[in-house]
């Protein structure tokens, strides 16, 4: 068999023993730095912009449903099971679908729609970067399939980058079988580097956050 | 040289067009990492290179460790490792599972390491199809050729190119880029939703957490491992590190060195196929570690280091012999410093013994490397390699009697200065102060050759010694 094969050569090769222990890994370098929340925000809202996402800063549920019900407008989507989602309303709009647990249901419904409305785990500051974590609250196609994704995500979910996100979950395998980082849209400069946007993920990306 | 080198690089370097296209697209990328690296955007960057440096050389001497800590957390999260020794056993294992689940159809995310197998060849000639799904890969296996760039496989190509390709095998003519791509999603898109099976590469193996990490900017990586009912993740041992909180260091250097992306859109971490209430995702998962000569290299302790490469390409992009010669012109999957590095190990010193002297050592790719690959340093280590290899052969003669002829000269100064001062009674008239051939009776055999590349400054009118004998 080639696994005792290769582990044998491995170790051969480096002279080491079965269950050996290495000496001590160097410390993981994680370096977390102070930011207020206000500049948090500001910094993901730049950083995103940049990246031609569109963003908007609400203070209440009322506005971010108004916000969505705008971009969605009339056009079919599908949103995460995500409480904060049925909160803002989001979900009772007329042409979104939710409630969905069926795998290939959601596939189907996902690759027809024109939108895709979740939530998302945290936001990195210094980025612009949504974290999603697959659950039962949040599929991992909603954000994928559709070309247009919004996002709406509460203010205090806001890290300051990877750093704290690998500070806050240093085993991310222990809560999902997927963690996505999503810093912009869907892009590709593989022609000419020319940069396209929407090549296989969304080309539009709305990160909705509420204080 | 062999002739198959000494050609594409000739046909590489006398081609205008391409000589721009690689100029300018290069110059982008270095452009957009050196921007993207400066004091002010990234003040610890050289802290996170020794991080990334000494991390990855105490998992690479320490790898059978972490190896069977990955594969025992990978099965904790009901996924299965698979060992493959060569691109056979990676062909042998999912054709058996693509028989058992009845598949049909793969669809593949880019990966420099099922390149090194000739993946989809191996597959494709056992009746399945599998499809690259990254723009640029999909473009270059429609047309059949070798990526050009570890990051950009069809950096060489224009809009046109592209639309001769789409021609011939889509049968579609379309020559704007937004178009094209859109042809590209949609065709694609169709693949995804069929699929068996996604097959992925892996930027990093995590062993604490038995996961692979995917970056990448267009998502066909997320549809080829969300889509499919089977993920099957195909890596080189070499990938590993030890910890999911060492990304904190190996991403912020990886995309900024790459394309000078602080983060690329899409870095996803994945552990296993979808668990209790997950929605999506896949029902199995596997991940095939693949030696293919990585043993080997392992066991050479002066050249290990080249298992470090986390595969960016920022040194393809600075370096001066890349920029000219191209990727095609490199005898194997892998181009530029780290492909001069890593082929002739892989592959043997023989396979193209000139490569790793097609380099001036100028060092400027050990200076871009984000884990610092002393890539000079291995390229003299495989210098001496050929070189043994031709001795063992029985070749090389002449110019062994030649460096030791030099070196007894080297050691009589009496003679050596003589021979200086009757070298340069007999130098050619010198233009400009340089000779650009020898005299007509030696300009002949490898005198001819050598100097035909090269020109020499003229003789100095006083030898150094010379002067310090007349201060």
């Amino acid at each position: 068999m080639s696994r005792d094969n290769i582990l044998h050569k491995v170790r051969t090769a480096l002279g080491r023993s079965v269950d050996q222990a290495p000496p001590p890994a160097p410390p993981a370098r994680i370096s977390v730095p102070s930011i207020g929340k206000e500049a948090k925000i500001e910094s993901f809202l730049i950083r995103l912009q940049a990246l031609a996402g569109k963003t908007h800063h609400v203070h209440s549920v009322g506005d971010a449903l108004e916000y969505v019900r705008r971009v969605v407008d009339g056009r079919p989507a599908v949103a995460s099971n995500a409480p904060l989602l049925a909160e803002c309303g989001v979900t009772s709009l007329p042409s979104v679908r939710s409630g969905l647990t069926d795998r290939d249901e959601l596939r189907a419904l996902c690759s027809t729609a024109a939108v895709g409305i979740t939530s998302a785990d945290y936001c990195l500051a210094d980025t612009g970067t949504l974290v999603m974590i697959a659950s039962k609250d949040e599929a991992r196609l909603i954000s994928l399939l559709p070309p247009v994704h919004i996002a709406v995500v509460n203010a205090d979910r806001m890290l300051s980058g990877l750093d704290e996100l690998l500070e806050t979950l240093p085993l991310p395998a222990e809560q999902s079988s997927s963690m996505v980082l999503i810093t912009g849209p869907s892009r590709t400069a593989d022609i000419e580097q020319t940069l396209v946007r929407g090549v296989h993920g969304p080309g539009e990306i709305h990160v909705v956050i509420i204080s | 040289m062999s002739a198959t080198f000494d050609r594409k690089i000739h046909e590489t370097v006398s081609n205008p067009e391409l000589q721009l296209k690689i100029y300018t697209a290069t110059g982008r990328l270095i452009e957009g990492r050196k921007s993207s690296i400066s004091s002010d955007r990234l003040p610890e960057y050289e802290e996170l290179r020794n991080q990334a440096n000494s991390v990855k050389k105490h998992t690479i001497d320490n790898l059978d460790y972490y190896l069977e800590q990955f594969e025992r957390n990978v099965a904790a999260h009901g996924g299965k490792v698979i060992y493959c020794k060569d691109g056979e056993e990676v062909a042998d294992f999912v054709l058996g599972l693509a028989k058992e689940r009845e598949a049909r159809l793969i669809v593949k995310s880019k990966s420099m390491t099922t390149e090194e197998l000739d993946f989809n060849e191996r597959l494709e000639h056992h009746g399945l199809e599998s499809v690259e799904t990254d723009l640029g890969e999909y473009i270059i296996q429609l047309a059949h050729i070798r990526p050009f760039h570890i990051i950009a496989p069809a950096l060489q190509m224009t809009r046109y190119d592209v639309a001769d390709i789409f021609t011939k095998h889509l049968g579609v003519t379309e020559t704007v880029i937004t178009k094209q791509t859109q042809i590209a999603r949609t065709i694609l898109r169709d693949k995804f939703l069929a699929a068996d099976i996604g097959v992925s590469g892996a930027n990093f193996l995590v062993a604490d957490s038995g996961a692979i990490v995917l970056v990448e900017n267009e998502g066909n990586a997320r549809l080829t491992t969300s889509a499919p009912k089977i993920h099957i993740a195909v890596a080189g041992i070499e990938k590993m590190i030890p910890r999911a909180q060492d990304l904190a260091t190996f991403l912020k250097l990886l995309g900024r060195s790459a394309t000078g992306q602080p983060l690329t859109v899409y870095t996803s971490f994945l552990s296993g196929p979808r668990r209790g209430e997950e929605i999506d995702g896949p029902d199995e998962f596997y991940v095939v570690l693949v030696d293919n000569g990585r043993t080997k290299l392992l066991a050479d302790r002066e050249k290990r280091e080249s298992l470090h490469c986390i595969r960016c390409g920022a040194c393809l992009n600075i370096c001066p012999v890349y920029r000219k010669i191209g990727g095609h012109s490199f005898p194997w999957v892998y181009s530029g410093p780290i492909g001069a590095i890593i082929t002739p190990q892989f592959m043997g010193p023989m396979h193209e013994p000139s490569l790793p002297f097609a380099s001036s050592l100028c060092g400027a790719c050990a200076e871009v490397c984000p884990v610092k690959i002393d890539i000079p340093k291995v390229l003299l280590e495989l210098r001496a390699d050929v070189k043994k290899a031709e001795k063992r052969d029985g070749q090389g003669k002449l110019e062994r009697l030649a460096f030791r002829m030099w070196a007894w000269l080297m050691r009589h100064p009496r003679i050596y200065e003589m021979a200086g001062m009757m070298a340069g009674s007999l130098a050619p008239e010198a233009t400009n102060g340089y000779i650009r051939a020898a005299p007509p009776l030696m300009n002949h055999g490898p005198i001819r050759g050598w100097l035909s590349q090269r020109d020499l400054p003229a003789p100095a009118q006083k030898s150094f010694r010379q002067m310090w004998r007349g201060r």
